[in-house]
């Protein structure tokens, strides 16, 4: 049975958002003893943001499960954290994650969740991160009907636009709905409404012009208005707005929403050109997992924010298949007319590649050591001539999957005022506050983590707090 | 080229009465998103026979439509479900290719036209073959034998001889069990399966198995998503019933054969004889049973659902639950005067029953059987 947010009552916890981190903390607050309301701003089909497309959550454990084949210890954890943030983390906001983390796996089960192994075609993470039964979505309606067992209220389509405030305190949230702007009286507020990655004009504020050209992997929703009002109402920021995880996806892709299956897994088997038909990085420099992030960066970095895969019809099976069919050329020549190239210099480049290809023998299931001599950039590994015909491209833009910039907040992820001091009542868990643990970099599954532990955190916090 | 002009592939909404390569040509777009999304993959058996394959022949999709259960969690777990612009809908495409493929196989071939519009022929059929049995049985028999009262051994006999009952319903057996295996042939050569296959003791097990138990009916272990992102197992339950109660006529059906030619006994039989016992139970369960999956099916979201074909599921449902309604009716009222009339409308709905089982929903738990004993082998030759 859905229960409607009832605009007349004071609830105990107010929740702005409805995916992961929202629902972590509802059901929290409600296990608590609290009276809950989420506010949602999609609709109900869309109705958890980006946690719709997720499809596992890192966590440490010190044995192997049913679903996962090994140890996954703190210790390692927090080296891939420290290693893919550049040490951009607050260290013990990240170790009391990580720690937190080892219980979640529980928890979230008890909250009807169910895992599986890891998926086919991702096995590199089968030790490290537990993989939802159906994804994302099936992930998030367990979460969903478990709140609502609890008796949970939600109201989708409406977005908690301003905040009503008494000094650090606050009292009620602004709730535009379709039928116009309601106020909700809380004893608390949980901020779980993502990132700013929908907002084109903010992604502006840090990438200038150019962010015209990114595509947004996840949900339209996700735009930070409240992020906004919680930095306009005096909390801290953390993070600068240039800082999301992006990678390079299918040009195809529509501009929101596109999801996982925009992905593409070939850089690693070809070259990689920008619009004037040069490469500009080295595309094997270490195994994919490893280097899929950095992508979304490198093609923001050139010209029109375009750049093209190329590659040949030995490549064709080594990765796995994705939304779009790959563009297809009976020589390079014709595979540039169709993608709009200069075919004469997509030719000298490619020759230009293979003259530099040393012998070796090609395997793609490790680090081969196939290289390229004299070339700038080089290409260090899988590096294999491209003259194989029938020839490939995708054309490949930045997909940013979502932003770190939000507000600071503490251990009970209480957040933080510019001034001195922290918020009475308001808390924050998930994107809006990613930035406190991820100052840069990314390691699969660690979004949902962040969602799921402070979500938690958030939630008993403010239980408790209105039960005072 | 500005790679921004590039367009999706065409996602709007399909006509409703789409043909079969309209219906195979969406199939093949979706298993191309799902190969490249996976996430459903511990769903059921659809998405790992999927991700053995890089491109999908029609008997490809054929097939894995055919192993589908209609559950409908890779509906609600799916992101990219309608409204999304993606527009994913695997189980009613699913649907639309399986109810097709019992057109596509049947044989003789140029009966597919019974599938056209098959909940009305289906219903015209038992008509006519109720119709024949009273008006036979009424033409035959003057009034007095009609509606009189019989007792004893022989007493159905006394409507119709017993030879002429087994001639009669031999026929008829005979006919659709010839035509079930002649389209099971068409389904597994074009499926492109090879027939050692068919001889593998391990894949027919494997198959027998995941087919009894309706494995794959379970939403991935919670119970189908049928009428919205709660599941349930209420499908399972009702078609367990349907299922078993038609073993279990049938099986009443054998036994009595037995006991008459090899024992001599004729019926009826003594309430608590095997054949009545067994009968009765499964006259239960094919009552109970489409009672329960009809009112599943008005209940589900119809999204799921291939509702052009509802006609040919509903009437299916219904000839069952009418041949075992007249069963339980026969049993109740044999020793009355009704017998005779009761006796006409039960075999009159178990001969309709016969002659439309290859023509009609009867046939999806023939090629549902047949695609999970290939997927129990395609699973061995993969993954040993
Ligand atoms: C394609 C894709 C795949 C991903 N895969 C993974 C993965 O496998 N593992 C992983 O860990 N992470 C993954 N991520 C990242 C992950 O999705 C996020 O880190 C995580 O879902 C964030 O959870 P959240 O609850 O903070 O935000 P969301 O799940 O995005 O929820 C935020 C919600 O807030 C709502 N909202 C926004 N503003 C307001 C407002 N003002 N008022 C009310 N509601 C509002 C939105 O509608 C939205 O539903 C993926 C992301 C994408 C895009
Ligand atoms: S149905 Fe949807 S979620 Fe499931 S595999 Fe296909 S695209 Fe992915
Ligand atoms: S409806 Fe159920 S059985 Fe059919 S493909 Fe989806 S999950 Fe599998």
């Amino acid at each position: 049975m859905e229960h409607p947010v009832d605009f007349n009552k004071t609830y105990d916890v107010v929740i702005a958002g409805g995916g992961n981190a929202a629902l972590c903390a509802a059901i929290a607050a409600r296990r608590a003893g609290a009276s809950v309301a989420i506010v949602e701003k999609a609709p109900r089909f869309y109705r958890g943001g980006n946690t719709r497309h997720t499809r596992n959550m890192r966590c440490a454990h010190d044995s192997a499960t049913e679903t996962l084949s090994g140890p996954y210890t703190e210790e390692e954890f927090f080296d891939d954290l420290l290693r893919v943030t550049q040490g951009n983390t607050d260290e013990n906001l990240a170790r009391m994650m990580i720690h937190q983390s080892k219980d979640m796996l529980n928890w979230i089960v008890e909250q009807g969740v169910r895992f599986q192994p890891s998926l086919g075609g991702t096995l590199s993470l089968g030790r490290t991160n537990s993989f939802f039964l159906g994804g994302g979505r099936a992930m998030l309606s367990a979460l969903y009907r478990t709140a609502e067992g609890l008796g949970v209220h939600m109201t989708y389509e409406a977005e908690v636009t301003d905040l009503e405030m008494d000094g650090p305190r606050f009292v009620a949230a602004e709730v535009t709905t379709p039928n116009g702007k309601r106020r909700l009286v809380a004893k608390g507020l949980v901020a779980a409404s993502g990132g700013f990655e929908a907002n084109i004009d903010w992604l502006k504020e840090g990438w200038g012009e150019i962010a015209e050209n990114f595509l947004i992997r996840g949900t339209p929703y996700n735009r930070g208005s409240l992020l906004r009002t919680l930095i306009g109402k005096g909390m801290t920021q953390i993070g600068d707005p240039t800082q999301c995880h992006a990678v390079a996806i299918d040009a195809r892709a529509p501009k929101y929403d596109g999801g996982i299956i925009t992905r593409l897994d070939c850089v690693v088997f070809g070259i990689v050109v920008n619009k004037h038909c040069q490469r500009f990085y080295d595309e094997g420099e270490d195994i994919w997992p490893k280097r899929y992030a950095i992508w979304g960066r490198l093609v923001a970095a050139q010209p029109d924010q375009i750049a093209y895969i190329i590659f040949d019809a030995r490549a064709l099976k080594l990765f796995m298949p994705s939304l779009f069919p790959p563009i297809t050329g009976t020589s390079i020549e014709d595979l540039a007319g169709k993608l709009g190239l200069d075919p004469a210099r997509l030719r000298e480049t490619v020759d230009g590649f293979n003259a530099a290809v040393q012998p070796g023998q090609f395997d793609d299931t490790i680090l081969d050591g196939c290289h390229t001599e004299g070339l700038e950039p080089a290409k260090t590994n899988w590096a294999r001539r491209i003259e194989q015909g029938p020839f490939y491209a995708y054309p490949v833009r930045p997909g940013i999957t979502f932003t770190y910039l939000g507000v600071k907040v503490d251990a009970e992820a209480r957040v933080q005022l510019a001034d001195g001091g922290r918020a009475e009542n308001i808390w924050a868990a998930g994107e809006i506050m990613a930035g406190n643990v991820l100052g840069r970099g990314y390691a699969a599954g660690i979004g949902m983590t962040i969602g799921s532990v402070f979500g938690r955190i958030a939630g008993e916090g403010a239980g408790k707090h209105a039960s005072r | 080229m500005q790679a921004v002009e590039f367009r999706f592939p065409d996602s709007k909404a399909r006509p409703v009465n789409a043909d079969h390569e309209a219906h195979l040509s969406e199939a093949e777009r979706l298993m191309t998103v799902c190969n490249s999304c996976r996430y459903c993959e511990g769903l059921c058996a659809v998405f790992p026979a999927m991700e053995m394959r890089r491109a999908f022949s029609a008997g490809d999709l054929t097939y894995l439509a055919n192993l589908c259960h209609n559950c409908g969690a890779c509906n609600s777990d799916c992101q990219f479900a309608p409204p999304h612009e993606f527009d994913v809908n695997v189980p009613k495409v699913l649907a639309e290719v399986r109810n097709d493929s019992y057109a596509r196989y049947v044989w003789p071939g140029f009966l597919a036209p019974m599938f056209r519009r098959n909940g009305l022929m289906v219903t015209l059929i038992a008509a006519l073959s109720v119709a024949a049995f009273v008006i036979g049985f009424a033409a035959w028999h003057d009034p007095a034998v009609m509606f009189g009262t019989h007792t004893g051994p022989g007493a159905f006999y006394k409507i119709m001889p017993h030879n002429t009952m087994v001639a009669i319903f031999g026929a008829a057996f005979l006919w659709s069990v010839l035509a079930i295996v002649m389209s099971c042939v068409n389904f597994w050569r074009d499926i492109g399966e090879p027939s050692s296959t068919l001889r593998d003791p391990q894949a027919l097990a494997g198959g027998a198995h995941d087919a009894a138990t309706l494995k794959y009916l379970d939403g991935g272990g919670v119970g189908c998503m049928a009428e919205s992102d709660k599941p349930d197992d209420n499908r399972r339950l009702y078609h367990h019933l349907t299922f078993y109660g038609f073993m279990l006529c049938f099986a009443a059906t054998s036994v009595g054969t037995l006991w008459h030619y090899l024992m001599g006994w004729d019926a009826p039989y003594p309430w608590y004889d095997l054949p009545v016992v067994l009968g009765t139970l499964g006259g239960i369960g094919i009552t109970i049973g489409p009672i329960g999956l009809l009112m599943a099916k008005f209940r589900r979201d119809p999204q799921l659902m291939d509702e052009s074909r509802k006609g040919m599921d509903v009437a299916f449902i219904v000839m069952l639950l009418l041949t075992g309604v007249t069963g339980l009716a026969l049993l109740f009222l044999r020793a009355t005067p009704l017998m005779g009339t009761m006796l006409a409308l039960h075999l009159g709905f178990v001969f309709g029953f016969f002659i439309t089982m290859p023509y009609g929903k009867f046939m999806h738990g023939i090629f549902r059987g047949l695609a999970l004993v290939r997927y129990a082998a395609e699973k061995r030759r993969a993954f040993g």
